[in-house]
């Protein structure tokens, strides 16, 4: 039995030995291999007198047990250790850049227009375009700008070469395609591109506007006031925004109105800022968009989206928008 | 309009700081761009009188004055103005006078004793003339404070005034809408009439009544034409903008700057015969005060005597008969002409007129014959002479009807509360006249209000008088039907969101370009032509996004960007209909440099065709594109493909044609798609197919084949002959070179195979194999690949 235990410690010190995988398996046939030490007893178990066979039997199995427990143990923890160093060499200094596309982004007045589409959407809004090389009719005509008329120089216009075809000169004729075609009640916006032949540093031959049309029974001047008030406290993100209106003159709005926010209050000193122009459709637009001025009333107003985009983002420069130069196009990312 | 306010408070009296006034102005509708005081702020400066000059013992550009100031005393002034002359009569500034930023006080300049100032215009604030003295008229009187002097307590409102307001293009038409607004009562001069003292008159005709309804005419013979225009009123016209040139012309300027008429004055020794008010002839030519040259176009209106026209009607007066200072005999005219008759002839003739500034907008149809009056009296009082009786002509004046205005209709369209009793008022405030009561009131606008016709013409009256700051801000309520939203589709945001994604940087360029890119960008030589182009650069519309974006490339270059990926999203104008046919919309993006930025983990590899094509089927979505090989102006002839969708062209992918990268000096080709966005945002809701949970099945093919056969469309053979269980079939490599005979390449494609409902057996997954294989061989005499 003596003889049993040291054979169990001789393996535990040759498996401890080990280094690696190979030595492990060596070393175990000098216990549990064919001719191993233990293998050898049970071989001379037949030589034993029958009535001790099985007591010395089960004590070289026991033996064997606890050789293969070591063995497994030893296996283990080689594996371990591999998987470690193996681990320990595959190590990155994760502190690199990641692999990457370059960052793309939009144009502030991309974004500013997706940010009024989203205010305006909440309120039951939907977006309308129409061409931006117009006819004199939904340019002008409809809107009640007649051949001649003084107004139609409050906008100067591009025409096109040999053809009384314009450059829309704003966002208004899209009203009436969109009266033509939908019945009340109305929603909608229309953002886009606008041509006036005008070019300084606070003035661009090409800039944005987005007109907004609501016709629908009982439609007032105050429920335009209210639009734009929750609308300019929404986009700015201010709440201390207020409207202010003044009469103001446009073919085909009746009343007329300037739309002034207040921005800035010193005491009695009060800043304004133009944001656009607006009024109760006139009863004549309203016709011409096959609606019944009777039934029907409605509000519009065009805004300037550059103007609101550099307020919006501090922009002191209106032609920064049309440069796109990337160093000032990556702020807006 | 220039607007003194001084003159202001004599037609309205008001106690009204300026602010105020000009406050309740911009709120009135009538917005005041700029508050001008004429004169700075200073004191204690007075009418002089230079005695004598002496040279200054120790300075070379200062003289020694002896000045009158009506001090009772004689001072010396030293005085550093080129112009300062004995006898003069200038303003000077006592001691004690105080100047903006500094006061005026005893001094000896380089040893002289100084005991004031004398001004030049700068100092007074007056303009920046500082090249010499202000000097006075001969008469002005010495000692008098020059503020008073010369009505220095006054300021200038610049209106902006709309073109609806016709009748705020004079004093009284500012006067009568301000005292509205106010709520005070305007003091208008009364009309009174010149009583003839001679009979002279000349007979007048209204040939057409339409264009010219109501003529007044009147003859002042004996009058002196270079006597002095009076100080008070060339100071009024020179603070309304207008030159004081003679006292003729300052009188028909000053009456049409008081009363919004405008008035000719004719030499009447040189008209002949009576005057006919008629459309020009055909043939006929007049030439215009500012030698300009009217030809007969036939809708000019002539003021025509017995030898042809002598003036433009509404707009200019001719050459041959216009007032000089020889003239001793005038004949005035004062009449009304319609807005149609002179609307767009300035622009038509390419002049300016203020006369025609007002008719078009409307001048009042019934102040022709006070202004007439005044006229004459004002030419009496400063010329002399002798006034005939007024002949007035009359073509069937149109009354103006009244309206109907329902309080009602006021309320419901303003949004609050006005009491009937408001409306009734703010109307007759504007003198309207206002018939019947309760639910519906007949109003009858003055005669000088053009823009007045319908009721929404009143609502806007009232809420003017009530004042816009009133209007409350409510919250709107109105039905909410839901908007239609379709699943699937894109918006434009969502298509930019996309393109932002894959690393692009939106841009936006102007609609119109140069007719020399379209030539190289569209190969366009018939682009839409602009008429009136800002610049020879911008002068017709763009076909193409693609010029803008190469454009937008170079310009990032020249700024130290050598790596650019841009895109933009713009309509194209490909005619000038409407439609999105003839005005698509497209998007356009470029890659210009490495494939990617440059970094430490990719080995850098310039962006080319195949990268521009797998980022447009990236964007594209669930739209189905096909390619095939193509050409288009802008590109490599080699490497560009059409893009279709239903077998309709609807872009193209590509590599910049070398010919445009050398001509625009780029160091390298940009690759760049652009397509219609209507394709790319169209999109429908998907249907659940059901998932097969069989094993799938992959088996790898390689060929030769020719060169020359396009991968796509032996890849659209298979696809189209494959039975439903072959899931995918797609290329996997592409090789030629060592190994592979000239004029043939390899190609691999990978074939996975899934039936729906059981496991495929070997034998059928080779009887699918040997069928491509089959294909081919016998389409694209394709061999195995060993």
């Amino acid at each position: 039995m003596q003889e049993l235990d040291r054979i169990v410690a001789d393996a535990e010190v040759a498996f401890a030995a080990c280094a690696t995988a190979p030595d492990l398996e060596q070393a175990k046939a000098r216990f549990l291999g064919k001719a191993g030490a233990l293998t050898e007893l049970l071989k001379g178990l037949g030589k034993l007198p029958p009535e001790e066979k099985p007591r010395a039997g089960a004590a070289i199995n026991e033996a064997k047990t606890r050789v293969e427990v070591l063995l497994a143990g030893r296996r283990e923890a080689l594996l371990a250790a591999e998987l470690e160093s193996r681990l320990a060499a595959e190590s990155i200094d994760v502190t690199l850049p990641g692999r990457r596309q370059s960052a793309g982004g939009l144009h502030p007045i991309t974004r500013a227009q997706a940010h009024i589409e989203r205010l305006f959407a909440s309120m039951g809004f939907s977006v309308a375009d129409g061409p931006e090389i117009e006819n004199d009719f939904y340019n002008f005509t409809a809107l009640r700008m007649f051949p001649n008329h003084p107004s139609r120089s409050m906008q100067d216009t591009f025409y096109i070469a040999g053809s009384d075809k314009v450059l829309r000169t704003h966002t208004s004729p899209v009203q009436i395609r969109h009266m033509q075609s939908h019945t009340p009640p109305i929603r909608v916006i229309c953002p886009g591109r606008v041509y006036r032949v005008d070019h300084d540093a606070t003035h661009s031959p090409m800039f944005h506007q987005i007109e907004g049309l609501w016709v629908d029974e009982g439609i007032s001047l105050a429920d335009l006031k209210g639009t734009i008030t929750q609308f300019c406290r929404a986009f700015f993100e201010r709440e201390d925004i207020e409207i202010r209106f003044r009469p103001s003159y446009f073919p085909f709005v009746e009343p007329g109105v300037e739309i002034d926010m207040v921005w800035e209050r010193k005491g009695d000193e009060v800043k304004f800022l133009e944001i656009g122009g607006a009024g109760v459709v006139h009863p004549d637009v309203l016709r011409n968009g096959k609606i019944d001025p009777e039934r029907h009333s409605g509000f519009a107003f065009g805004m300037g989206l550059d103007r609101l985009a550099m307020l919006k983002y501090g922009v002191n420069d209106l032609r920064l928008f049309f440069e796109n130069d990337l160093k000032f196009l990556r702020q807006f990312r | 309009m220039k607007v003194s306010v001084a003159w202001l408070r004599e037609l309205v009296a008001t106690d009204l700081p300026v602010e105020r006034i000009a406050h309740i102005l911009t709120m009135g509708g009538l917005e005041v761009e700029e508050v001008t005081p004429v004169a700075g702020a200073f004191t204690g400066i007075v009418v002089a009188h230079v005695k004598s000059v002496a040279p200054h013992p120790n300075a070379d550009k200062l003289r020694v004055a002896e000045v009158d100031a009506g001090t009772g005393e004689t001072l010396q002034i030293v005085c550093g103005a080129p112009n300062v002359a004995a006898g003069q009569k200038v303003p000077c500034a006592l001691v004690g006078a105080k100047l903006p930023g500094f006061d005026i006080k005893k001094a000896k300049l380089r040893g002289i004793e100084s005991n004031g100032m004398l001004c030049s215009a700068r100092e007074l604030g007056l303009s920046d003339d500082h090249a010499g003295l202000l000097v006075l008229p001969d008469d002005a009187p010495v000692g008098k404070d020059i503020r008073e002097y010369l009505g220095l307590d006054d300021t200038i409102l610049t209106l902006k005034l709309t073109p609806n307001r016709g009748d705020c293009l004079s004093m009284f038409g500012i006067a009568r809408d301000f005292a509205a607004l106010a709520g005070l009562p305007a003091k208008l001069m009364p009309e009174t009439e010149v009583a003839a003292t001679i009979e002279d008159s000349r007979p007048v005709r209204l040939s057409a009544p339409e264009a010219c309804p109501h003529y007044c005419g009147r003859v002042i013979r004996g009058l002196d034409a270079r006597a002095r225009t009076p100080d008070w009123m060339a100071r009024r016209l020179e603070r309304a903008g207008l030159r004081p040139k003679s006292p003729l012309v300052d009188i028909t300027n000053f009456v049409m700057l008081e009363r919004g008429q405008p008035m000719h004055a004719f030499d009447e020794a040189k008209l002949k015969g009576g005057i006919d008010v008629r459309w020009m002839a055909p043939g006929e030519q007049l030439q215009l005060l500012n030698d300009q040259w009217a030809e007969s176009i036939p809708n000019l209106l002539a003021i025509a005597d017995e030898s042809g026209p002598v003036a433009l009607g509404g707009v200019m007066g001719g050459a041959g008969t216009m007032v000089t200072e020889a003239t001793t005999d005038v004949f005035f005219e004062a009449a009304y002409f319609t807005p149609e008759a002179v609307q767009g002839r300035t622009k038509q003739l390419q002049l300016a007129s203020d006369a025609a500034y007002r008719f078009e907008r409307g001048i009042d149809p019934q102040g022709s014959r006070a202004a007439l009056e005044r006229a004459t009296q004002l030419t009496l009082a400063i010329c002399g002479g002798r006034a005939g009786p007024v002949t007035q002509a009359q073509g069937g004046m149109i009354g103006r009807a009244s309206v109907r205005v329902r309080p009602a209709r006021v309320r419901s369209l303003l949004g609050y509360d006005i009491p009937d009793a408001f409306v009734r008022e703010s109307l007759e405030r504007l003198a309207c006249r206002v018939e019947g009561a309760g639910d519906a009131l007949e109003v009858t606008p003055p005669s000088w209000r053009h823009d007045l016709s319908i009721e929404e013409d009143f609502v806007e009256e009232v809420a003017r008088i009530h004042g816009y700051e009133h209007v409350p801000a409510d919250a709107p309520r109105s039905s909410v039907p839901m908007l239609e939203v379709v699943e699937g589709a894109r918006s434009r945001f969502d298509l930019k969101l996309a393109c932002a994604d894959l690393g692009y940087q939106e841009v936006i360029n102007y609609s119109f370009v140069s007719s020399a890119w379209e030539e190289d960008f569209a190969g366009n030589g018939a682009p839409v032509r602009l008429a009136n182009p800002i610049a020879s650069t911008m002068d017709v519309m763009r076909t193409t996004l693609v010029g803008g974006i190469v454009q937008a490339v170079l310009a990032n270059l020249n700024r130290d960007e050598p790596r650019t990926r841009l895109f933009e999203i713009g309509r194209c104008f490909l005619a000038e209909g409407p439609s999105e046919a003839e005005q698509p919309e497209r998007l356009a993006a470029i890659t210009f440099g490495g494939r990617l930025p440059e970094q430490w983990g990719e080995s850098a590899r310039a962006a080319d065709f195949y990268d521009a094509k797998g980022d447009l089927e990236a964007i594209a979505g669930s739209a189905v594109l096909e390619f095939a090989s193509g050409a288009h102006p802008a590109c490599h002839p080699g490497r560009c493909a059409r893009v279709l969708s239903g077998g309709r062209d609807v872009g193209v992918v590509g590599e910049l044609h070398p010919r445009l990268q050398q001509k625009y000096d780029l160091p390298g080709a940009p690759v760049f798609f652009e397509i219609e966005t209507a394709v790319l945002l169209s999109g429908r809701a998907p249907r659940f197919s059901g998932v097969s949970r069989m094993p799938t099945v992959r088996r790898d093919l390689a060929v030769l084949v020719d060169e020359t056969v396009p991968a796509g469309r032996i890849l659209a053979t298979l696809r189209s002959a494959a039975p439903a269980c072959v899931r995918e079939i797609e290329v996997f490599d592409q090789y030629r070179g060592k190994g592979i005979e000239d004029g043939r390449k390899s190609l691999a494609f990978r074939v996975v195979m899934q039936d729906t409902d059981r496991t495929l057996t070997d034998a059928e997954v080779e009887e699918i194999v040997g069928s491509i294989r089959r294909l081919l061989t016998e389409q694209y005499k394709a061999q195995p690949r060993t």
